[in-house]
């Protein structure tokens, strides 16, 4: 059990525990990017966020590619971070799965040890000194790069925040899209969106922006009837973490193809 | 040359453990109960915001009895160890069982290096997937570890309660019933402890993966 002197203690910290005990991740050095490129590890692609009357949707598509090849069909990018707030990612999949897991321990860590939450603000700079973190991988071609949202409980709404590769973090006032398909997929949202959305409308926008990054980007993945999967939405609002099920994102894809196919 | 006073071995035990205990039987107990859906944990503490019983992990919870910042202590170094073994393995590996034996170690070692033992009792409780899986840990100043089935009390007045416990807990109990049986036992036959005067915490299986919930004493024990 892990007990330290009042100057060592590293306090409600996750990450610096790690390091006082020698359990920190060992970040890669000396690898070019192109032996980086020639291991083809898998990237995860696009994810959309956006606010709307009572807090933000996430939503993020299912592929990871290895080149042109997908690698993985059904993989989560957009998870609950905590309670109230969610993180979606772009980029190497292998460090951004390890990045978000180390954030959301983080934030329970936290709020154990302090038997309070951080504020989402607090979170959002967390997230941020993280991916800073990463930054001798993201030089390699590891780059990863997050969304993070959630509903502020202090200042009663929803915000967003999107993130580059040095840890640089921008808050966002409607919406953000990451990843590949990001150009398309941010395009249906900035022509679809209006301020105070309901819920449903923000979600049926956020199933059409991966649509259209589907449809016009091979890295991301379309809804994939014949196996039965859907993206991840999810929204976050004053009570919490909600993600949509699987039927209800069916039926809203069988709208958007009937609607396709009667054009 | 002066000689330093001898002072036999079992004697010095016995000073530093009559020293924890009187610590100890200062501050105001608490007890847990199990129930079927898991484990109610009840604390006379006058205080809204200095914690006694606390979450460790998803299905562990922590509460102590005697010096605030030492048992204090003690719950952020087990929710450390916890993170960290659930970050190195997996969550399901965390239990309580280890848990409380680290505990015992840390207090065993203290109670016989250091200047003076740590007055403080704590209880170490889990909830299993099903309820004969429901573990419970009362552990001593000196790293004495006592695992507990049905109920537990800890600190001033400990033997008492748990005597009314006894008399009083049946199996199949729900929420509520156990949660007025512990105030109860808690308040003996001749006081009764005002709802401000109770933190209450809930280690359910029924609260998704983290069991751990703390219960308004007013709001609940009102119904």
């Amino acid at each position: 059990m892990p007990l330290f002197s009042t100057g060592e203690d590293p306090g409600s910290s996750f990450p610096e525990l790690l390091r006082r005990v020698g359990m920190a991740p060992v970040q890669p050095t000396g690898v070019s990017t192109d032996l980086m490129r020639e291991l083809s590890l898998p990237h995860a692609t696009t994810c959309v966020a956006l606010r709307y009357a009572d807090g933000v949707v996430m939503a993020g598509d299912r592929r990871a590619t290895s080149g042109n090849l997908i690698s993985h069909r059904a993989m989560e990018k957009v998870v609950e971070a905590d309670r109230h707030s969610g993180v979606a990612i772009a980029g190497a999949a292998g460090a951004a799965m390890e990045m978000v897991r180390l954030f959301q321990l983080q934030l329970e860590h936290y709020e154990k040890v302090e038997g309070t939450s951080l504020s989402l603000e607090g979170k959002a700079n967390q997230l941020s000194m993280m991916v800073r973190g990463n930054l001798q991988a993201a030089m390699m071609g590891m780059v990863v790069v997050p969304i993070f949202g959630g509903y502020d409980l202090r200042r009663e709404c929803g915000r967003l925040w999107d993130y580059d590769a040095t840890g640089g973090r921008y808050e966002e006032r409607d919406y953000v899209a990451t990843g590949s398909g990001s150009l398309h997929a941010g395009t249906v949202i900035k022509v679809g969106f209006r301020d105070d959305l309901s819920r449903d409308d923000a979600v049926d926008l956020a199933a059409r922006a991966l649509w259209e990054a589907a449809d016009a980007d091979s890295a991301t993945g379309g809804p994939d009837v014949l196996r039965g999967i859907y993206p991840v939405v999810a929204t976050i609002d004053a009570t919490g973490w909600t993600r949509l099920d699987d039927d209800d994102l069916a039926a809203r894809y069988a709208a958007i193809i009937e609607e396709v196919r009667s054009r | 040359m002066s000689m330093p006073f001898y002072v036999a071995p079992e004697q010095m035990m016995k000073d530093r453990a009559d020293y924890a205990r009187k610590g100890i039987a200062r501050g105001r107990a608490l007890v847990a109960v199990r129930y079927n859906d898991g484990i109610v944990i009840v604390a006379e503490n006058a205080s809204q915001t200095l914690r006694k019983v606390s979450e460790i992990y998803d299905r562990i919870a922590f509460a102590g009895v005697g010096k605030y910042n030492e048992f204090d202590q003690l719950r952020v170094a087990g929710v450390r160890a916890a993170d960290l073994k659930g970050f190195q393995y997996s969550r399901d590996d965390v239990d309580a069982r280890s848990l409380a034996n680290s505990y015992a170690q840390m207090l065993g070692t203290i109670f016989t290096h250091e200047m003076k033992p740590m007055e403080v009792e704590i209880l170490v409780a889990e909830v299993g997937l099903e309820s004969h899986g429901d573990q419970m840990f009362h552990i001593l100043y000196d790293g004495t570890v006592v695992d507990e089935r049905n109920y537990a009390a800890i600190g001033g007045d400990a033997e008492s309660i748990e005597t009314r416990l006894a008399d009083t807990w049946t199996d199949g109990l729900d929420r509520l019933a156990a949660l007025r049986l512990g105030v109860a036992a808690l308040g003996g036959p001749d006081r009764e402890i005002p709802s401000t005067d109770l933190e209450i915490a809930d280690l359910s299986r029924n609260n998704g993966r983290r069991c751990f919930h703390r219960l308004d004493a007013v709001t609940v024990l009102a119904d």
